[in-house]
């Protein structure tokens, strides 16, 4: 077996197979979602679920995938700048919403620091846990900074950001229906202020109203958080 | 699509140069993003040069989410030990932050329709 697997990986550890695989596998997601409507059952938690044993059974390191793939990751950037041209497109709806959604986005980002502090001191985390759980719900460029800034892990930010991206991206859609949010905004405005680009690509699911606020709320959380770890940093 | 590309590419450079004057307080992409909203809004772009790549790459994000998600897989023997403050603080977190956010702007649109009945 392992002979077998040192003989093929040649043939896959490579940009092509690789990203295929990934389209691929990302394909399978989101054909299994469409005919199970199941929202557990996201196309990128199925494609992570395939992609994870893969690796570990051909015995390719998660450094050689990410370097074959990295194209993908460097599509967030331009997909966030693109965010720009849906938020133009929806300029209308934002129009007499500006108090209303500062206000939902910093009393949201107060709650999302001071619960993950609350969890973590009743909990017993250290300083370094909080500090690198506090910023989660901002865009990882954001959150690595801040963390870095206030004693946290960025590596484990990162991690923390993508989980909470996932969660959010899983539940928010289920909260919003079982609280019975009607508001286009009051939906986007959730999803991307809890769960950055992943809620936002979520968000875009549900139109592109949401879509378009949701892209903007990213950036008016990390800008929120950025003003308020500071203070609740002696808090760690 | 050459021309779209240019236009996304364009603003995240500037964005990321923006960042970089502000020591990164702000990521470039976002910093972008705001920028080519605000040359759509006044008009310095035309929105047809964007329209299309746009409009692709913002309906399939979370493909890009891919090599990241993966990712965890480095990390899950760092935090296994406290994994259970780790969940609960992000699922918690994370549902109070989207009741809250959502709560607060719906009941502000209720409000405003209330009082205004005739507004638009």
């Amino acid at each position: 077996m392992n002979k077998f697997m040192e003989n093929i990986r040649p043939f896959i550890n490579n940009e092509v197979f690789l990203l295929m695989f990934v389209m691929g596998t990302f394909l399978l997601g989101v054909f299994i979602y469409k005919k199970t409507k199941i929202t557990l059952l996201q196309p990128l938690l199925i494609s992570m679920l395939i992609i994870i044993p893969f690796l570990k059974l051909t015995g390719i390191n998660y450094q050689a995938f990410y370097q074959q793939t990295r194209i993908l990751n460097f599509m967030l950037g331009p997909s966030v700048v693109a965010l720009g041209y849906v938020l133009y497109e929806q300029i209308e709806q934002i129009h007499g919403n500006v108090t209303s959604i500062l206000t939902a986005v910093f009393v949201g980002s107060l709650v999302g620091i001071f619960s993950v502090v609350l969890i973590g001191r009743i909990m017993g985390a250290d300083h370094i846990l909080i500090a690198s759980l506090a910023p989660k719900s901002v865009t990882t460029p954001i959150a690595i900074s801040l963390s870095e800034k206030s004693g946290g892990v960025p590596a484990l930010t990162a991690a923390f950001v993508v989980i909470c991206g996932i969660f959010g991206g899983l539940v928010g859609p289920i909260i919003l229906r079982s609280i019975g949010i009607k508001s286009k905004i009051a939906k986007g405005l959730a999803m991307g202020s809890s769960a950055h680009a992943l809620g936002t690509a979520r968000a875009m699911e549900m139109g592109a109203v949401e879509g378009a606020i949701s892209g903007l709320a990213i950036g008016i959380m990390g800008i929120m958080t950025a003003l308020l770890i500071p203070f609740a940093e002696r808090l760690f | 699509m050459i021309k779209g590309s240019f236009y996304i590419l364009l603003f995240y450079f500037l964005g990321e140069m923006v960042s970089l004057l502000i020591q990164g307080f702000i990521p470039g992409s976002v910093i972008g993003m705001i920028l080519l909203f605000l040359c759509l809004f006044f008009k310095i772009i035309n929105p047809e040069n964007v329209r299309v790549v746009a409009t692709v790459i913002t309906k399939n994000m979370a493909v890009f989410f891919v090599p990241a998600g993966v990712g965890l897989m480095v990390y899950v023997e760092l935090f296994s030990k406290s994994i259970a403050t780790i969940i609960a603080a992000i699922a918690i977190s994370t549902v109070l932050t989207i009741i809250t956010v959502s709560l607060i702007q719906e009941s502000f649109e209720r409000h405003h329709t209330k009082k205004e009945p005739d507004h638009e």
